[in-house]
């Protein structure tokens, strides 16, 4: 029987199929951070249970974590509190605990990949929607809520219906200074942000073969944001040569072991997959989001499109405009922006600060720009450090912080005010997500950095000949 | 986590005829920062409800005293954005334990049937005919049958079925979760888990 690359590793996970319900399916890394853990934990306390496999679980401090001074006392006593749960619970369980000061500590979906804890074939999941990340291995990856952080703790086992399939092609090239991010921005604004709720998602085609895979990361990344469960890329050499040598990637027979399944890992030439879309990705432009949903994107040198041309809902169009305090039919370019941040488990990559550099060097960061660059990681930082990106932001006028998601959801001091406008490289420009009336434009680092420049919304192909 | 058994809830409902509510609104990430679950119902809807100032907002339906009830009716693509559980539990919290969509997003619909929040999900039409109801008689009743797998306008009868998995229906009228099933089955799971590729 022919099967998809979904199939076949939902398959392989599932323990027992449960008549006219869920499939129970074994997963074999977990993923936990601070603010989705500590109540599964007191669950498991309050039934008396241990946790089954505490190597399949590895926790990260990340949400609410500072961004500058992380060798002092976390001041919010909340986050504190929270960050202490976290080190007691995985200490009381036996959980590796990258805590805050810890060498791996970073975001959860940039330190997984990084350590090899994400492998191809997999099952993973993570009380965060941006599991979808570590589909880009070709894992099965999923967010889930802290009921099911508490399930797979008890067993390892997480019980789902299966979804149904749906294979996203992207076919050609990208155009010059078009990204990985506005491959995805361009897709959730075809579909809508419910437009693949109740599917799991495949990538295919020529520009995601041709992509790396911190460029995979964050396509699949923001499949959870046109309602997709996940999304995942068949691996190939890109992602073997990624995975091989990390810490926690299987070693000598076991690697044998683990690559004879890799290379089972594709989805055969007559599979059927319940929905199929096309996309040409000679078309994309930059994009950048107009509303508070990240199905609202528009190639960057468009207008805001008419309500009439709107698939997402027009109550939703109305009271995004004018939360956001834009107009119908109005251009983007040209929009003054206050604020810019790069970073989030999206866009928090090595490839993503290379990005911004390469518009940012040589140039000032505009005055009436706030900017923060967050890294995803203490390897992604070094590595900035290493390649002499840090002396490019510095001369720019720009400083770096440490690792955290930061601004992303605002959980800690890295607050866009009321009222301000953010150009940003993470994944949801919902109300209030950057902070309480926040105003958010999603965009790629190359917009991020055009935007840090300039002061307003910009072409970032208009300030350079050539990219790196 | 324990929760009340759901079986006939027979209830006046909240309208809120918004398309794509998100779990940031629901709940924003401010809120997160507890380790116990308490109190998040004070929270939900926080940046609707309430003003900066924290006063509460005047026209939004939380806090019109003219809606009221345990059941929440919202646009297509309710529960959008995030897997906080928290944004189930602020619901339930508030005292809501049924929410009506035409559309539901995918964890905030797990999410709710693993704390005892039955989503309904019904017709864009159905959806249409209780708010046009409620706008009509705000105290007109929905009575949501989960044996029957139904939800009943009262005042003028008109019904539609709604859709849920056998499984999740016996553990909700029983108020059981996926924890007590899955210790059952441990050590079919060890098993299991011996022969894995990886």
């Amino acid at each position: 029987m022919s099967n998809t690359l979904f199939d076949k590793v939902w398959d392989t996970h599932v323990i027992r199929k449960i008549e006219g319900g869920p499939d129970v399916l074994f997963i074999d890394r977990h993923l936990i951070h601070e603010v989705t853990s500590p109540v599964a934990f007191l669950g498991l306390k309050s039934r008396g249970i241990k946790v089954l496999y505490p190597e399949r679980t590895f926790a990260t401090a990340d949400h609410n974590t500072p961004t500058i001074n992380q060798h002092l006392p976390v001041a919010d006593p909340l986050s504190a509190n929270q960050l202490k749960a976290l080190e007691s619970n995985s200490n009381e369980y036996g959980i590796s605990h990258w805590g805050l000061g810890h060498q791996k500590n970073g975001i959860v979906h940039v330190v997984g990949p990084e350590y090899g804890i994400t492998q191809p074939g997999a099952t993973i999941v993570c009380g965060d929607s941006h599991t979808s990340t570590h589909g880009a291995f070709g894992a099965i990856a999923f967010g889930i809520g802290t009921s099911e952080v508490e399930m797979v703790l008890a067993s390892q086992c997480i019980m789902q219906p299966k979804p149904q399939k749906m294979r996203i092609n992207v076919t050609g090239k990208l155009g010059f200074g078009v990204t990985p991010k506005d491959v995805a921005l361009f897709i959730i604004s075809q579909l809508t942000t419910s437009g693949a709720t109740g599917y799991f998602v495949e990538y295919a085609g020529e520009v995601f073969e041709s992509m790396t895979m911190e460029g995979r990361m964050t396509v699949c990344n923001l499949s959870i944001e046109m309602g997709a469960r996940g999304g995942m890329i068949a691996p190939d050499e890109t992602t073997i040569s990624y995975v091989k040598g990390r810490e926690f990637s299987p070693e000598g027979e076991a690697w044998e072991k683990a690559l004879a399944y890799y290379k089972t890992l594709k989805t055969d030439a007559d599979a059927v997959f319940d929905k199929e879309y096309t996309f040409d990705g000679s078309k994309i432009e930059p994009m950048i989001t107009y509303g508070t949903n990240p199905g609202m994107g528009m190639g960057i040198s468009n207008n805001i499109p008419d309500a009439e041309d709107v698939q997402g809902g027009i109550t939703t169009y109305e009271k995004s405009l004018n939360y956001m305090g834009f107009h119908e039919g109005e251009a983007m370019l040209g929009k003054p922006v206050d604020f810019v941040f790069i970073g989030s488990c999206t866009n928090g990559r090595i490839e993503d600060f290379r990005a911004f550099a390469s518009i940012v060097k040589g140039k000032q960061k505009a005055p009436n720009v706030t900017a923060w660059l967050v890294p995803g990681s203490h390897i992604v930082e070094a590595q900035i450090k290493q390649e002499g990106l840090l002396d490019i932001f510095n001369e720019a006028g720009f400083v770096l912080r440490q690792p955290g998601c930061s601004a992303c959801l605002a959980m800690n001091d890295d607050k866009i005010p009321a009222g301000k406008y953010a150009v940003s490289t993470s994944n949801r420009n919902f109300e209030g997500r950057q902070g309480p009336g926040s105003r958010t434009m999603l965009a790629s680092p190359l917009v991020a950095a055009a935007a840090a420049v300039t002061g307003k919304v910009t072409d970032p192909r208009d300030l350079i000949e050539e990219l790196v | 986590m324990a929760y009340d058994k759901f079986t006939i809830l027979k209830s006046t409902a909240v309208p809120l005829a918004i398309e794509n509510v998100d779990t940031d609104q629901l709940i924003p990430a401010r809120f997160l920062k507890a380790t116990e679950r308490v109190g998040f119902g004070d929270n939900l809807f926080r940046d609707w409800r309430y003003n900066p100032d924290n006063t509460p907002k005047k026209d939004f339906v939380l806090n019109d005293p003219t809606y009221s009830g345990k059941i929440l009716i919202g646009g297509k693509n309710f529960g959008s954005g995030s897997s906080r559980e928290h944004a189930a539990w602020a619901i339930y919290d508030y005292g809501f334990r049924c929410v009506v969509s035409s559309f539901f997003a995918d964890i905030f619909r797990n999410n709710c049937l693993n704390i005892g929040v039955l989503p309904v999900q019904v017709s864009a039409v159905f959806a249409e005919k209780i708010f046009h109801a409620i706008a009509s008689d705000p105290k007109a009743e929905l009575e949501v049958n989960l044996a029957n797998q139904s939800i009943t306008l009262l005042s003028t009868g008109e019904q539609e079925k709604f859709e849920i998995s056998s499984y999740k229906k016996d553990n909700m009228i029983n108020g059981f979760d996926d924890i007590d099933y899955l210790q059952n089955i441990k050590s079919e799971i060890k098993e299991f888990a011996e022969n894995l590729p990886l």
